[in-house]
This record gives C-alpha cells, sequence and structure tokens, in this order.
C-alpha cells in the first residue's frame, strides 16, 4: 500500500516568503502600546510555532515522544511538560489527544520521526500551526486580565504552574496555560485572534497593558 | 445651619466634608458619609415622590434596600441618567442631582394629581387587566401614556461615557452581607483556610453593628466591626467587596454580584493616569458553599394613611438618627408590636425630641427596653395602635385606639396626638430573596412571625436571614455557620475562631403578631390603608381580590400588581398574605408566599453587559486577508461570525462625478469577470476537517449519502450530509489526500457542528472505527481563482502541471504558488474553470497579492459572496440553509446522484428516506424559476400559489429560496421550492405580492446557465 | 449556570464549556432496514420528560471535546452524577435511598408541584 497518509511540509522559506503572524491585522488596526513603566501587564505574541496535534493512545505516543523529543507526556488531565527551556511542550487535551509545540520549522520533521517511531499503531498527527498563535501576558496584573476573561478560575491554588485547559475566553475560546511562574500562555485560533487581540487591549486597559513585539523565543 | 434636622453631633458622617447637590431643581447640603436620602431628610425634604396611581405625596420611609418611595432618577446630563435609583442606597456626592421619579412635571406640582384623585374610586384593583386589555391592539398606546403620567424612569438618551465589566471569581465559601452574622461567618471560615468573599450592599461594612447600642467585648459594636473588618483585609484568603450587593442566586453556587466601584464619587467615573477606572463591575462568583447573612426587613404596621410623608420604619428612624446624625422630625409617635422598635423612641428622645407616645400592641410589654422608655418618662399606650395618619403633605397628628386583635376592631375611644412623624414596626421579615432564588420554598416561623428559608445542600442562612435576631444569638450563629461552611468543604475550623465576642444578652419580651391595623370603618370603608407603597396596593384591594375569588397568593399579587414595582415588595408582601390570609379565613401558612426572582436590587444594563458591546459585542472573525480587503473598499457581509467581503464596489466615472458603484452595478461587473475572464473569491472561511484513520473511508460512507469506497487519493467528491432523519444538514467537497487521509470541507456556517456531529457518531456509536478529526479551517486559507483565464494566470506562478487532461475537474494536487507549498483543488462552485489553492495561512497574503501582480493583465477581479451567489445559482448549487430548512431531502433536491441506496451500511439518513412522508409526491421539491418579466427580480421568501385568483386564504404551494439578476440571462431568475415541482417543469406558479402585484414565473430546472456543465471542465 | 463535573478532564467546569445533546442511551438500531416506519419514528422523535431523575447525553464542546452522560434532577437541577460513554447510571429513578440524591429527591415532594411563577 501506497503512503496510507498524507505528510505535508506547508511551510515556506520565511526568507523569501513574507509570512504573516494571526496578529498582524491587529497590530495594524489597533496598534500596539509600548509597555511603559506604570504597566502592570504585558502582551506578546510568540508567533509561527510549531503546533502538531496529537491523537492515539496514551502509552504509544508517549513511546514515541520519549523517542524523538525526549519528551514524556503529561500523566494527569489539563497539565503539560515543558522541556529545553521552554522550547518545546506537550500538552494534554483530551484522554487522546495532545498538542505539541516545537520551535518553528521543526513540525514537518518532528512529524515525520514520530509517524516512523509510532509504526503501525493508531494514531493521527496533524499540522495546525498556521491556524492558532500563543499570546503571552505577564506582570502583576496579567491574573486580573484573565479573571475579566475566562470563567475558569485562575488563583495559583487552582491553577499551578504546569497547568493548561481548553477554555471559554470572553466570547471565544482558547487554551490557557501556565508554563512557569512569569508567563501564561493563550492560545487562540487565527481567526479569533483579532478578537482577543482587541479584548486584552481593553480589559487590560485600566493595568496600562503593552504589547511587546519582538519575542526572544521566537525561533 | 440649612439642615433642619441635622444634628450638631454623632452619626457616622464626616461633617468637615460638606457635600452640596441638588434634586429637583434644588440645592441642598449633605456631609461625606450621608446617603441622599440621610441629606434629604436633614434638609427636611418631605416629599420625594409621587405614587403610581393614586399620585399621593410620598416620603422616605426606610433606610436601605427596601425603600419603596425614594426612587429617584440620577444624573445631569443625557448621557449619565441612571432610572431606579434607591435614594437610601446612593452614597452622595458633591454635584450628585437627582430628581423624582414619578410626577409630572414634578412631585410638588403635579397635574395627575387630580387624575388620581378623580380617577382613585374607578382604578380598582384588576384596573390594568380589566381596562387595558381590551382591545389589545391598544395596549402599547396606554402603556406608553401610563409610563409618561407614572414616570417609571427614563433611560440615558446618549451613549455611556463609562467602562463595566465583569470579573470572574472562585471562593470556597462566600458570604453575602457583612453585619454581625456575615463578618462572623466570614472570620470563622476564614480561620479555617477557605478562599472567602465577603460582599455587603452598603456603602459602609458593618450593617447592624453600625448603629447599634450594644456593646461587643466592651467596645462599641461599631468599633468591633472594624477591627474585626481589619482583620479580614489582612488576609490573604479573604476578597472584601463593600458596595456590592448580591443580586441573583444561580444553580449551583453561581452567584452574581454588582459591585458600585466609582457610584459613591461622581455620576462618572474619574480617570486615573490616563485608565478610565470601570464604573461598576459583575462578579460572578463559582462558591463551594455559600452564607446568607443577609439580615431582616422590618415590616411597616398597616393602618390607614400610612403613607403620608411622616411615617417612617421604626429601625429606619433608629439608622437615621444614630448613623447620619439626623432626627427626620420634630414630635414622634411610635406604633409597635415588639420590643426592638423601641429604640426608636429612645435614640430620638436622646436626640433631644419629643416623643409623644408609644403606642404598642400588646397588653403588658415587658422587656428590658419597655422599662428603659418607662424610666426616660415615655408614654406607654399599650394594647393600641395608630390606626390612622393625619395630614396631607405630611404627619400632622396619629389617631390612637385601643385594638381587638382577634376580633380585628377597634374598641374604646380614638385618641389623636399631634405628632409630625409616626414609626412602625410589625416585626421583622428575613431577607429571603436569594435564598428564593435556588427554589427553596420558604416555611413560616411562627415564633418569629416571619418566613425563613429552607436550605438546599451548600446554603447557609445565618443570623436574621434564618430569624435569629438577638445579637449575642446572631454573632454565635454566624460564627457557627461560618464553621459549617468550611468543614464541609473539608477545612478544619481553628479554635480561636471558635469566640465570639461577649455580648450582653438583650431580655426582650415576645412580640405579638400585627399586620393589618383595624379601623373604626370596614376596610373597604377606611381610608386607604396601604400595602405595597410603590405599587399603590391597599389592604381594600386585597380584600377586593379575595372577594372576587382570587385564593391563590401568586394570583392576588397577579390582580393588584403587590410587589410588581422595582422594589419587589420587600415591605409590603408579607402583610400582603397576612392580610389575604385574614380575608380567606386560613392561617398564613395555608396562604402561603410568593417568592422572589434575581435581581434583588435594579441591575444597570451596563453591569450585565460589561464590556461586551459595541466592537466587542461578539467576536469578528477574520480570514487572513481581512487588511486587503478593507484596502480594496470590500463591503462586508457577516456569516456566522465571520466577516466575508460581500463585494468590492469601485470608483465610477459619471456626468456628476466619481461616485461608487452600487451593489447591483458591482455584482453585475465581478459575474463578467468570472464569466468571461478570472476572478478570485477569499473562500479561506469554509469549514475544514482533517481525517485520518484506517476507516476514514468507511466512517465517510457512513456518514455522507453517497459512496467513498472508490475514491482514489488525488480526486475529489462532493457529498451530502444528512440527519437521521433524512433531511440535509450539510454539503461540502472532501478530498482523498491518501489512503486513510481525508480533507473534508463544510459550509462556513456549519465548521464546529459538522466537527460535532462526526465526534458524537464515532464516540457514541462506533467507536471500534480508527478514525480521528482534527479542525484544519484556520491553518489553510482558500483562494479560488475561477474563470476561462484562471489556468493562465496560475501557470505563471505554479509548478504544478495544470494540463486538462493531468489536472482534471474534481483532481487535487500538490505543489507551489507563488514559493510557497499549495495544495490545489480543481472545484468549482461557480460552473466556470476553478482552482482552489489552499496554503498554510500565514502565507496567504503572500499568494494573494502575487497572484495580484501577476492578474492584471487577465482582468483578474476580487469578487465577494453576493457575486459568488449569483453565479453558483445560474448552476443550481445550493446553500445548505437556504435553499434548506431542516426539512428538504437530497430526493427534494433533486439529488438522487448523491445517494447510494444500495451501500452496505446503513448510512445516516438513509432509513428515513423510504418513510411514507419522505417518499410523498407532493414534497416540496427545489426547482428553477424564470420571471415571465425578465426585469424582475422576485423577492426571497415570496410566497408561491398555483392560482392566483384562488379566494383568499390561497393555498401557498412553496416559496423562493433564492433569487437574483442573472448578468448572464440579463434576467431575473429564483430557485424555489414547490410542491410537486419536479413534475410540473414548463408550468406556471404566481407570487403575490404585499403591495398587490403578482407575479408570474415559469417552473424550470435548476441549472441556468451551463446546464450540461462543460465550462468547469475546460 | 451549572457547574459540570467531566469525567474525563476529572474537574468541575463550567456549563458554558458544554452543549446538551438531549436524552442518553438511545442506542441507533443496529439494523434500520428492518423497523418499522413507526419504530424508526420512535428512535427519532419520542423522548423522555421525566419529573426527576433524567439521564442526558452531554459534551465538554470547549474542552476534550468528549461525550458523556449526566444524571440530572430535573427539578432541582441537581447533577448527581456524570459517567463515560458506555457506563451505567448509579443513580436511577428507582426508589433508594442515597446521601446525595436523597436531598434533591426530598424537595421534589408534591407541593412543588403547585410551584407558582416567581415575582
Ligand atoms: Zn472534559
Amino acid at each position: 500500500m501506497s503512503n496510507p497518509v498524507n505528510v505535508y511540509d506547508a511551510r515556506a522559506d520565511h526568507a523569501v516568503v513574507a509570512a504573516e503572524s494571526p496578529l498582524a491585522y491587529s497590530y495594524a488596526s489597533s496598534g500596539t502600546p509600548a509597555p511603559a513603566r506604570h504597566s502592570r501587564v504585558v502582551m506578546a505574541e510568540r508567533a509561527f510555532l510549531g503546533h502538531l496535534i496529537l491523537r492515539g493512545g496514551a502509552i504509544v505516543i508517549d513511546e514515541a515522544l520519549r523517542e524523538v523529543l525526549g519528551l514524556s507526556l503529561p500523566g494527569r488531565p489539563n497539565t503539560l511538560t515543558v522541556a529545553d527551556d521552554g522550547r518545546y511542550s506537550v500538552q494534554w487535551l483530551s484522554p487522546d489527544e495532545w498538542l505539541l509545540i516545537v520551535p518553528g520549522g521543526e513540525e514537518f520533521a518532528v512529524e515525520g520521526k514520530l509517524r516512523q517511531a509510532l509504526g503501525e499503531s493508531h494514531f493521527a498527527i496533524v499540522s495546525v500551526g498556521g491556524g492558532q498563535t500563543v499570546i503571552e501576558l505577564s506582570g502583576e496584573a496579567a491574573r486580573d486580565v484573565l479573571m475579566k476573561s475566562t470563567a475558569y478560575d485562575v488563583h495559583p491554588h487552582a491553577f499551578p504552574v504546569g497547568k493548561g485547559v481548553t477554555t471559554c475566553f470572553a466570547k471565544t475560546n482558547v487554551i490557557l496555560r501556565r508554563p512557569d511562574e512569569a508567563r501564561w500562555e493563550i492560545i487562540v485560533r487565527r481567526s479569533f485572534a483579532d478578537y482577543v487581540y482587541r479584548w486584552l487591549l481593553d480589559a487590560g486597559e485600566e493595568y496600562g497593558i503593552g504589547v511587546t513585539r519582538e519575542s526572544h523565543h521566537e525561533a | 445651619m440649612n439642615q433642619p434636622n441635622r444634628l450638631a453631633q454623632g452619626g457616622r458622617i464626616d461633617r468637615r466634608q460638606p457635600l452640596s447637590f441638588r434634586f429637583n431643581g434644588q440645592t441642598y447640603q449633605g456631609y461625606a458619609g450621608d446617603t441622599l436620602a440621610s441629606a434629604l431628610l436633614a434638609n427636611g425634604v418631605d416629599l420625594v415622590n409621587r405614587s403610581f396611581k393614586y399620585s399621593r405625596p410620598r416620603g422616605i420611609v426606610a433606610a436601605g434596600a427596601e425603600e419603596p418611595n425614594a426612587v429617584v432618577q440620577l444624573g445631569s446630563t443625557p448621557a449619565t441618567q441612571v432610572p431606579n435609583v434607591r435614594a437610601t442606597q446612593q452614597a452622595l456626592y458633591d454635584g450628585l442631582e437627582a430628581r423624582s421619579t414619578n410626577g409630572w412635571p414634578d412631585a410638588q406640582r403635579d397635574v395627575m394629581r387630580w387624575v388620581g384623585k378623580l380617577g382613585g374610586p374607578f382604578m380598582p384593583p384588576g384596573f390594568y387587566y380589566k381596562t387595558f386589555m381590551a382591545p389589545d391592539s391598544m395596549w402599547m398606546t396606554y402603556e406608553k401614556a401610563i409610563r409618561k403620567t407614572a414616570g417609571l424612569g427614563s433611560s440615558p438618551t446618549a451613549a455611556d461615557p463609562d467602562r463595566y465589566d465583569h470579573m470572574n471569581q472562585h471562593c470556597d465559601v462566600l458570604v453575602v452581607g457583612a453585619g454581625p452574622a456575615g463578618l462572623s461567618a466570614a472570620l470563622a471560615a476564614a480561620h479555617a483556610g477557605a478562599r472567602v468573599i465577603l460582599c455587603d450592599e452598603q456603602e459602609e461594612m458593618g450593617g447592624s453593628l453600625l448603629d447599634s447600642r450594644a456593646q461587643l467585648d466592651d467596645r462599641p459594636a461599631a468599633q468591633w466591626a472594624r477591627e474585626t473588618l481589619a482583620t479580614l483585609a489582612e488576609m490573604d484568603n479573604v476578597t472584601l467587596l463593600p458596595r456590592t450587593t448580591a443580586n441573583g442566586y444561580h444553580d449551583h453556587h453561581f452567584v452574581t454580584l454588582h459591585e458600585r466601584r466609582t457610584e459613591h464619587l461622581g455620576e462618572t467615573a474619574v480617570s486615573a493616569d490616563g485608565h478610565r477606572p470601570v464604573r461598576s463591575r459583575m462578579h460572578r462568583v463559582r462558591a463551594g458553599q455559600v452564607v446568607l447573612a443577609t439580615g431582616a426587613h422590618e415590616r411597616p404596621l398597616v393602618y390607614a394613611h400610612n403613607d403620608v410623608p411622616g411615617n417612617l420604619l421604626a429601625g429606619a428612624v433608629s439608622t437615621y438618627i444614630r448613623r447620619y446624625g439626623v432626627v427626620p422630625g420634630n414630635r414622634l409617635v411610635l406604633s409597635t408590636s415588639n420590643d426592638h422598635a423601641y429604640r426608636a423612641a429612645l435614640d430620638w428622645q436622646e436626640a433631644g425630641r419629643e416623643v409623644a407616645a408609644i403606642v404598642d400592641a400588646r397588653d403588658a410589654p415587658e422587656g428590658d427596653v419597655v422599662e428603659r422608655a418607662r424610666a426616660a418618662g415615655i408614654r406607654i399606650i399599650t394594647g393600641s395602635a395608630v390606626i390612622e395618619a393625619k395630614g396631607s403633605q405630611r404627619v400632622s397628628a396619629a389617631r390612637v385606639a385601643r385594638i381587638d386583635r382577634e376580633a380585628f376592631t377597634v374598641v374604646g375611644q380614638v385618641e389623636t396626638l399631634a405628632c409630625d412623624t409616626i414609626a412602625s414596626s410589625g416585626g421583622y421579615s428575613p431577607v429571603i430573596h436569594l435564598a428564593s432564588h435556588t427554589g427553596a420554598r420558604p416555611v413560616w416561623d411562627e415564633s418569629i412571625l416571619g418566613f425563613v428559608p429552607t436550605t438546599v445542600a451548600g446554603v447557609h442562612a445565618a443570623g436574621g436571614a434564618r430569624g435569629v435576631y438577638p445579637l449575642n444569638a446572631v454573632l454565635a450563629d454566624g460564627l457557627d455557620t461560618g464553621v459549617r461552611a468550611a468543614t464541609a468543604l473539608g477545612f478544619t475550623a481553628a479554635t480561636p475562631a471558635a469566640a465570639s465576642p461577649h455580648c450582653e444578652a438583650p431580655d426582650e419580651g415576645p412580640a405579638c403578631a400585627l399586620f393589618q391595623v383595624p379601623h373604626e370603618k370596614s376596610t373597604l370603608r377606611a381610608p386607604k390603608q396601604f400595602v405595597d407603597l410603590q405599587n399603590d396596593v391597599t389592604a381594600g384591594a386585597i380584600e377586593v381580590a379575595t372577594r372576587e375569588g382570587f385564593e391563590s397568593i401568586e394570583h392576588v399579587k397577579r390582580y393588584t400588581a403587590m410587589g410588581f414595582g422595582t422594589d419587589q415588595g420587600k415591605l409590603g408582601n408579607i402583610n400582603g398574605m397576612a392580610i389575604a390570609a385574614r380575608c380567606l379565613g386560613q392561617s398564613i401558612p395555608e396562604t402561603g408566599t410568593t417568592v422572589f426572582r434575581p435581581n434583588y436590587t435594579p441591575v444597570p444594563f451596563g453591569v450585565i453587559v460589561g464590556r461586551h458591546c459595541r466592537e466587542l459585542f461578539d467576536p469578528a472573525r477574520y480570514t487572513p486577508l481581512q487588511a486587503w480587503h478593507e484596502a480594496n473598499g470590500a463591503e462586508f457581509e457577516d456569516v456566522g461570525q465571520w466577516k466575508r467581503p460581500w463585494y468590492f464596489p469601485r470608483e465610477r466615472r459619471t456626468a456628476e462625478g466619481t461616485r461608487l458603484e452600487t451593489m447591483h452595478e458591482a455584482v453585475v461587473r465581478e459575474c463578467r469577470a468570472v464569466r468571461e475572464g478570472v476572478g478570485i473569491l477569499d473562500a479561506s472561511t469554509l469549514g475544514k476537517i482533517d481525517i485520518q484513520g484506517a476507516d476514514a473511508r468507511e466512517f465517510l460512507g457512513r456518514i455522507y449519502t453517497n459512496k467513498w469506497q472508490k475514491l482514489a487519493p488525488g480526486r475529489v467528491r462532493y457529498g451530502l450530509m444528512c440527519g437521521d432523519d433524512g433531511m440535509v444538514m450539510d454539503d461540502g467537497t472532501t478530498s482523498c489526500l491518501a489512503e486513510n487521509h481525508f480533507l473534508m470541507t463544510t459550509t462556513t456556517g456549519n465548521a464546529a457542528p459538522v466537527l460535532e456531529w462526526l465526534e458524537l457518531w464515532h464516540q457514541t456509536e462506533w467507536p471500534e472505527l480508527d478514525v480521528s478529526f482534527t479542525s484544519v479551517t484556520d491553518h489553510w486559507a482558500t483562494m479560488t481563482l475561477t474563470g476561462p483565464e484562471a489556468r493562465k494566470l496560475l501557470a505563471e506562478l505554479t509548478d504544478i502541471d495544470l494540463d486538462r487532461e493531468a489536472f482534471k475537474f474534481m483532481d487535487w494536487r500538490e505543489g507551489h504558488v507563488a514559493g510557497v507549498p499549495a495544495r490545489v483543488f480543481r472545484i468549482s462552485f461557480t460552473g466556470e474553470l476553478a482552482f482552489e489553492i489552499n496554503v498554510q495561512a500565514h502565507y496567504a497574503m503572500h499568494v494573494w497579492k502575487a497572484l495580484f501582480a501577476h492578474g492584471d493583465k487577465y482582468g483578474l477581479t476580487p469578487y465577494g459572496t453576493e457575486t459568488m451567489h449569483v453565479l453558483r445559482a445560474e448552476k443550481g448549487f445550493i446553500i445548505v440553509g437556504q435553499d434548506t430548512d431542516g426539512s428538504v431531502t437530497p430526493e427534494d433536491l433533486g439529488m438522487h446522484w448523491a445517494i447510494g441506496y444500495d451501500k452496505p451500511f446503513p448510512w445516516i439518513g438513509k432509513r428515513a428516506l423510504t418513510r411514507s412522508d419522505t417518499r410523498r409526491e407532493n414534497r416540496k421539491q427545489l426547482v428553477g424559476l424564470r420571471p415571465k418579466d425578465p426585469s424582475v427580480v422576485l423577492e426571497e421568501g415570496a410566497q408561491i400559489v398555483f392560482d392566483p385568483d384562488h379566494a383568499i386564504p390561497m393555498p401557498m404551494v412553496g416559496h423562493v429560496t433564492s433569487s437574483y439578476y442573472s448578468p448572464t440571462l440579463e434576467s431575473g431568475f429564483a430557485l424555489a421550492v414547490v410542491k410537486g415541482g419536479h413534475q410540473r417543469m414548463g408550468e406556471s406558479v404566481y407570487l403575490p405580492m404585499a403591495d398587490g402585484r403578482v407575479h408570474e414565473a415559469e417552473i424550470v430546472g435548476t441549472q441556468f446557465v451551463d446546464p450540461k456543465g462543460e465550462r468547469q471542465h475546460v | 449556570m451549572f457547574h459540570i463535573y467531566c469525567p474525563y478532564c476529572e474537574e468541575h467546569r463550567e456549563e458554558e464549556e458544554f452543549h446538551p445533546k438531549g436524552q442518553a442511551h438511545i442506542a441507533r438500531p443496529d439494523d434500520p432496514d428492518a423497523c418499522s416506519d413507526e419504530e424508526w419514528g420512535d428512535y427519532l422523535f419520542f423522548r423522555d420528560n421525566p419529573r426527576g431523575i433524567h439521564h442526558e447525553l452531554w459534551v465538554h464542546a470547549v474542552g476534550c471535546r468528549k461525550f458523556f452522560n449526566i444524571t440530572r434532577h430535573t427539578v432541582s437541577y441537581e447533577i448527581l452524577e456524570t459517567y463515560k460513554m458506555g457506563a451505567q447510571p448509579q443513580v436511577t429513578a428507582a426508589p433508594r435511598e442515597t446521601g446525595e440524591a436523597h436531598g434533591a429527591e426530598g424537595r421534589a415532594d408534591a407541593k412543588d408541584i403547585h410551584e407558582g411563577v416567581r415575582a
């Protein structure tokens, strides 16, 4: 049988092709207020990362992930594992679904290696990086902004570092996660990104929200 | 001093901070710490409103949320109007501007009082139902007239400058009310380690402790409250929300709180460092357990003319004196059924004013406080009550008589006592509103003469809210309740919290049951005895209602409109029930009570809306090409939450100058471009689902009506999806990417429901199938390049072999477009040669611009959804949800070719297609319509008849689903569903219009352009 | 606003994350073609509407996207249990004594039938 699945490298060469992140429109239409001294919350996009949805049984996917990236699947629902200084992370989305985020441009290679490692098991891998982006929130008022936006409990007792959930955010849905003490990450679908951006600017206004354009994480 | 009723000292106001305010155009002075009500009373303003029905003068009655009369309109500008503000709950700020809600032109000179005087006797209970409900069509007119004269407040007429928002909160224990019970409960729960939210509706937390005479641990009660609040404020696990009303108690301990953050500072929020603060905030609290420490409302007694300004609640008199340093009169008569109210007389006398008498309904009152009143030389008249107030604009005297409560009669002589204030107390009603929001029915407790809440798991009433009144008992009850709430969640109560402050147990005698006071005349003949002051419901009206046969308290309430005001009958409802019980000759528990629904007090719309307004009202979903569409002048159409270009009007030169094309002109131009040259559509909004797994093909066969077994990699097929009722629910193309890998497209609006539909069947019926679904709608941008010149243009930018044999219609190919990896699908929704280019969304703009850079010479024209609709309708391609409505089968659409009746698995929808109803020959079937007059464009939705001369009502046999002008046909044309339409080709149908015209149209096939479908294959 | 325990996420979530999908445990007939029109109509359109214990199918739409079942009391709105697809309910309408369920059932007495429209 021919290759049962079409594995496709949809990434273009960013040196040649002008790529636009999901927030490109928003930066132009809503502006990017610079963080100031009184800014108690700061927003930054981590654009163009590789996002892979992994579907299948936890045991085989865990083995494959360890083999390929040295990363283990999070053991509990609604948690994530972060490795290598935040460059790789894998998050539980459902009992048979995880979100793997890798540096931009690595997704095709990682998918290929994972498929090889998974062999004949029942699984699926889908690249979705063009359709979503990561927005990072930091600062002392980040939690207040989130409380205005989501009914999920973001108190540190209920939302410790290493937690990640899919939940409602204003009138859309996002993945909300806490990779470390300093940052919250909101993963939003591309078509809703402008709404979330405008929402965050509005909800963060009373805390002097600022936007950082360059991200040290960008691959 | 220009505040005649203000005491020289005392109260919790700050006399060093005078504030100026205006009421009904008059300027007054008050102090920081005042409410609008206390400031009005300090200034001797007796008349604050006119009553709703009889237009009688009304004054301030209460000091809190239960106030029925002093409901004012706030705001000095059209943008800052706030209706339905209780003056008793509005903090005074400098420059506050308020006016009476009722009374036109104002409360003092009220033209309606004549109507009230004349109309009073003609406005019996049930008046609205009897008078205004017939004829039905006039109700709107009546309602406007009533609103204008009765004045239910007015809304702002300019945009609100303020911001409002929501805050989602979570806690283990929510404590509502920061009086003695609430403070104790919060302290106990917080010490046990629970996350606690304590909210209180007043300007200052402390509740009754703020005007209590008691000592707690040898300190004034107010000081204990302050210290306890300081302790709570320092605890990490406690959130204090002052000025915050718990308005609604919803399912599973979800409670909505309204926090007034700047309402006490001014009529708009004042900017701080350039950022305008939030004026009002809704806290949406999900709690583990809830303590309702909402206290009790005092019940007024129901006696004749008890509505004249100067009639107040006894407790309100104490509150105004002790908390605000305001004595609302000179000479007081107190009418009471209980000991507690005696405080009002003592406070009055201590404030240096005269107490004419305490009139006690009990024969031998004997508590501590009674003795203190006696010792203070106050005259006490026992076994008696105030039966009538005299005076019109203000109380001038009280008529007092001995009463027989059992026989409901006045016995002996009536004595008239000169006074300007009558304070009354008929006991206390626990504030059970929030508890009854949960659905718990209140029960009557004879020992406290009030309804108490029944409990639901996780809801705890504490203190006055469950009829515990002595302060020492309230404190202990609060503590105990806080411990119970915390331990119910697994916290262990810490011992230090287990001690209440020491508080002397008061020696109080028992109260007696008194609601309506008898009068020398019968209830129907006596001067009006008001039960519900806000809605002008009298004891007589309730009696009439019961005589007319209304026995259920819910019916009595609706018939009389008792409790229908913005105060929800906080003062009057229990008295009303007691009166109904008396009239019906039954007990109060037999009569029952009405319950309350959210909201406890009126909530401004801004708070409910939060920041979900204006451009954030609903998400606008954008494709990656939004910026280009905007820059190129697109008009947009909402498709679900998506913004899609509707058409791209260009500038047009005319004799008068340049103007933008109309939609019609733009659509004609765009249609021609596609049929004759090349056009491009942003189709990124189409739903896309990646389907992988060894059983993916089998799954498709079960979910679609047509066959999928033989679709080879590299090929695309159109599919129809039905519900199991056989009705079409979605359609789209699905491409075979590899043997076990498919890409499904759905209609724009149905992407999420279809994905959920696939998951439903997979998870609940066929979990054994190896298949998984992932939405990739946002991952891929889709650009449809279509028209006879499409191949030439695309060839300039791609490495894919576009040869018509190598890349056939309904094939897809991989390659590059403008240097970007792309999948190109040869599918067509226009009937023309078409290529749907899919690239990862990051690169959509790059590819789109590259196409335009090369497209000029081919006249590449962007087109929008309107042109897309015209072109697809010319080809008879349906839009699910427009040409179908959930009652249309594939057969009705004439799409037999898309039904695989012989597939082995009984696919979704198959069985229903052989039911007798789906086999009927006269089902409404999709056909084309050609208007006889080519200039006519039929109205979508227009009804169709076979016989235009038939008498009305004509049998309607179908309707128009899609209708446009076709530049290709140079004629209007339509799709429609018509009964038995497939067998009626060539027949005429008629469309009678509202304006009297009748259009004639011929039933034709659905393919108007290129019926053989040759153009898409070129 | 319900607070619903998702048996897959293993925690309570707000109602806005879920979609109700009707009565639970309605199996599609294995051989639809063998069903009479009436049987097929029953399967498609007829559902219970009990006053009391009701088993419902819900999906954690904004979350794990898994379908699961809820046993809910239609008077008190109390959720008595949630359980995964394929599992059977522990709380059923048959008379029985349980701690949590009792409170809800206890309130569904005859008096509630006369529950008036709220103020
Ligand atoms: Zn879940």
